[in-house]
């Protein structure tokens, strides 16, 4: 055992680029930013995939469910089925991943012998409480997401919710990534306060380089461009966006409205801006990756995140990052530690709307939006959060 | 020696309610937000009234009336006595109760505690003899001494407030100016021929004004004794010692439950049991001290922030493109005749508006904070913005201009 260097067992689902969102990003960076302050990690993932660092081990627990069938991070028991081709009438399979990573996790465990066992997300919390049962090592149950924030608090899938609150109770501590989620931490799933600790998540981009400009055809017939950029669901609320971008277009109508991303309610959203007629103002680019996604928020003048419920959101960051200013729902975590930002409720349609409709109409606005967000992104970075970690190791162990 | 000048800003502003870009042509009332929030320009001046103005005037008239060597000055913005006037005429009356025992003096300024010297000089000379006008009629008297919003103070202002006959200025004692000179002394400005300088002594007065309450300055807490030591101290090495701040430092910056009343009550006696102390007004050191140099402040010089400067007003783009879009306005707001037009105009140049706006937060931040109704910079910028918009159309509505 070793206070400056603690041996971390770190349960996962996802790292980049293998993953399907916010999720993997945040564990890679906050591991990164651990493994430079000294702490010795193995992080499991479910399956294996090809992946190496220099700075953590990789151990696999080797899930045994064919590729189609993994289950995002982020899906709801709907979309999962749906993806998954499976029959709604075999909810016990939601689980089973999460249950196998749980029974391989024993084996990995007794090999690493951690100081701290660290946990990210409900699909690694029967792993995390197995790895206890076999090591009685303290553990963290970090929390980015939970079941009431991706289904918008509508009927929240049982089997996950009670997984949830099991980790939940059998963790030595829970790290949570904002007051927002805290507060629905202490008010959905009863957790007392005195067991949470508040680590922000950091930015891993801060400065991404100019790329070959994107929807070039939009801004020469002289369209504003305002992104929708993350999964469209229920929880990003994609029917906000639609709503004030009517309210815009009924005020200018030279601005197109750019929706990057997939999702199970991709087909409502078209189907809501068909019936405002407002279409034709409307670009879908489905899914993007990478340079592709740079290249659109670069292309945007503004990125607006109208999430309905969002415990964190990173998508700001990498906005940020590419020179693009950011209007989010005060319903997001981020909006906690960004100044240089505009905030709204998500169902205020109206003030919404008046903010898209400045930013445009108001170039200094847009200007000083990039140039102060540009400067405040490098101070929330996962060093902070990474000190914050090793404190509570310290702590734990 | 050495005397006391009091010296007490009070301001409020009126702040722009929340205001769409769907407002933009449809509503004309820009100030009159009702909500339960600091928007509420008549919400907040009742606040600040129970809790500073009614307590702290009627302790300086008693402390007036059990001191007959006490004095003390006042400036007072124009839109805070109209809002006075408008919603608490009491307060209005009490403050006369002041200025008639003769020993409070009243400094001039813009009525509407505008930037407006440093954007148009025309503007300016015209809100300082609306301000003069106001002040005459309220209280009957003629102010002879000169303070610029925030202290923004140059050597053209000093220029400009000679030539208008003013017998002294008031500027902020910055060290940058000053050198190793003392503000404890009374100053002649660079090119001019009578007006008198008088600085802010800013360590004492933002030890009241600012560290009154403040628990982790090492000399905390600042009592009577301490204070009156401190003033003492400059006995033979001064002049006059210039404590200026903002009227709402008693009761609304400082809280009644920290002492700041008990503080201001032992103030005046105890600074006069030194024999060789007194108090004046800004007037009276004019005429009692000779100036002992010339000072040369070619660039603007306020007394907020770290700076000293007016980046709290004009340092970020959405700052100075609506105040250069407001001044950008003078000419056709003049054309248009219309009283109500010109009167919105100027309401949008309190500098107020400006300061809301201020994206400085790191070192200034939290002075910034607290004094901001808004959520955010932005907030008031785009508020602002819609508003300025508006205005634009009823100009050019009146004038036959298209859009």
């Amino acid at each position: 055992m070793s206070v400056t260097n603690p041996k971390i067992l770190m349960l996962g689902w996802e790292l980049p680029p293998f993953n399907s969102g916010g999720l993997g990003v945040a564990c890679y960076g906050l591991a990164k930013a651990l493994a430079k302050k000294g702490a010795k990690i193995t992080f499991v993932l479910p399956k294996r995939v090809d992946l190496e660092f220099d700075f953590m081990d990789l151990e696999f627990a080797n899930v045994n469910e064919p590729e189609e069938k993994m289950l995002s991070a982020y899906s709801t028991l709907h979309s999962w089925l749906v993806d998954a081709g499976i029959d709604e009438n075999f909810p016990s399979d939601f689980v089973s991943g999460a249950l196998q990573y749980a029974e391989k996790i024993k084996s990995i465990a007794m090999k690493v012998k951690p100081d701290i066992i660290h946990a990210h997300d409900w699909l690694t919390f029967p792993a995390a409480v197995a790895a206890k049962e076999a090591t009685g090592k303290p553990t963290i149950t970090h929390v980015h997401s939970t079941e009431y924030d991706r289904t918008g608090g509508h009927s929240p899938n049982k089997s996950v919710f009670n997984i949830e609150k099991d980790g939940l109770k059998n963790a030595d501590k829970v790290i949570s990534i904002s007051k927002l989620q805290i507060d629905l931490l202490q008010r959905i799933y009863n957790l007392e306060k005195q067991k949470i600790e508040l680590v922000y998540n950091g930015s891993s981009v801060f400065k991404k380089e100019q790329l070959p400009p994107a929807l070039g055809h939009l801004k020469e017939m002289g369209y504003k461009i305002v992104l929708f950029l993350g999964r469209i669901t229920l929880q990003k609320g994609p029917e906000y966006f639609v709503q004030a971008a009517k309210k815009v277009l009924e005020y200018d109508k030279n601005v197109a409205f750019v929706v990057t991303g997939s999702g199970d309610m991709i087909e409502q959203m078209i189907g809501e801006a068909r019936d405002l007629g407002i279409i034709d103002k409307f670009v879908f680019t489905g899914f993007l990756r990478e340079e592709e996604r740079d290249r659109i928020l670069q292309a945007a003048d503004l990125y607006v995140m109208p999430s309905v419920s969002e415990p964190f959101g990173i998508v700001p960051f990498e906005a940020i990052a590419n020179e693009t200013p950011v209007l989010l729902s005060k319903q997001c975590g981020v909006a906690e530690i960004l100044n240089h930002v505009l905030k709204v409720d998500f169902w205020d349609t109206n003030e919404m709307a008046n903010k898209i409709l400045a930013v445009i109409k108001y170039g200094c606005l847009h200007d000083d939006l990039v140039w102060e967000s540009g400067k405040e992104l490098p101070n929330i970075n996962w060093d902070k959060s990474a000190d914050k970690c090793m404190q509570l190791y310290r702590q734990l162990i | 020696m050495p005397s006391v000048c009091l010296y007490f800003q009070a301001h409020q502003p009126l702040r722009v309610k929340k205001y769409r870009i769907f407002d933009v042509g449809n509503d004309h009332k820009y100030f009159n937000d009702f909500s339960n929030t600091n928007l509420n320009n008549k919400k907040v001046l009742s606040k600040v009234a129970e809790k500073s103005y009614l307590p702290a005037n009627e302790l300086l008239l008693k402390l007036l009336n059990k001191h007959p060597d006490f004095k003390i000055s006042y400036s007072f913005s124009g839109v805070f006595l109209e809002q006075l006037e408008n919603y608490l005429p009491k307060v209005i009356r009490s403050f006369r109760k002041l200025v008639d025992t003769g020993r409070v003096e009243i400094l001039s300024e813009t009525y509407y505690h505008s930037l407006a010297f440093f954007y148009s000089i025309h503007e300016f000379e015209s809100q300082v003899a609306l301000h003069e006008a106001t002040i005459k009629r309220i209280f009957g008297v003629k102010p002879k001494v000169f303070r610029n919003t925030e202290l923004a103070y140059n050597n053209d202002l000093a220029k400009w407030a000679d030539n208008k006959g003013y017998v002294a200025i008031l500027a902020e004692g910055w060290d940058k100016f000053l050198g190793w000179r003392s503000p404890n002394f009374l100053y002649k400005p660079k090119g001019t021929k009578k007006i008198k300088l008088l600085l802010k002594n800013y360590k004492l007065s933002d030890d009241i004004a600012f560290r009154f309450s403040d628990k982790s300055w090492s000399r905390w807490p600042l009592t009577v004794e301490k204070f009156a030591r401190w003033v003492n101290r400059a006995n033979g090495n001064g002049n006059v010692i210039n404590l200026f701040m903002d009227y709402e430092t008693f009761g609304e910056h400082q809280w009644k439950e920290h002492g700041i009343f008990e503080f201001l009550e032992e103030l005046p006696g105890k600074i006069l049991e030194h024999p060789d102390n007194n108090f004046v007004t800004p007037s009276e050191a004019a005429k009692k001290y000779k100036a002992m140099d010339t000072v040369d402040v070619p660039y603007i010089v306020t007394w907020s922030d770290t700076e000293r400067d007016l980046s709290a007003w004009t340092g970020n783009a959405i700052q100075n493109s609506a105040i250069d879009l407001i001044y950008a306005l003078e000419k056709d707001v003049h054309a248009t005749g219309d009283e109500r037009i010109i009167e919105d105009w100027r309401k949008l140049q309190i500098s107020d508006h400006y300061y809301y706006m201020c994206t400085k937060w790191f070192a200034d931040g939290d002075v910034h904070k607290y004094f901001n109704p808004y959520d955010s910079p932005y907030e008031a910028f785009i508020s602002f913005m819609n508003v300025a918009s508006d205005l634009k159309l009823r100009i050019n509505k009146k004038l036959g201009v298209e859009n």
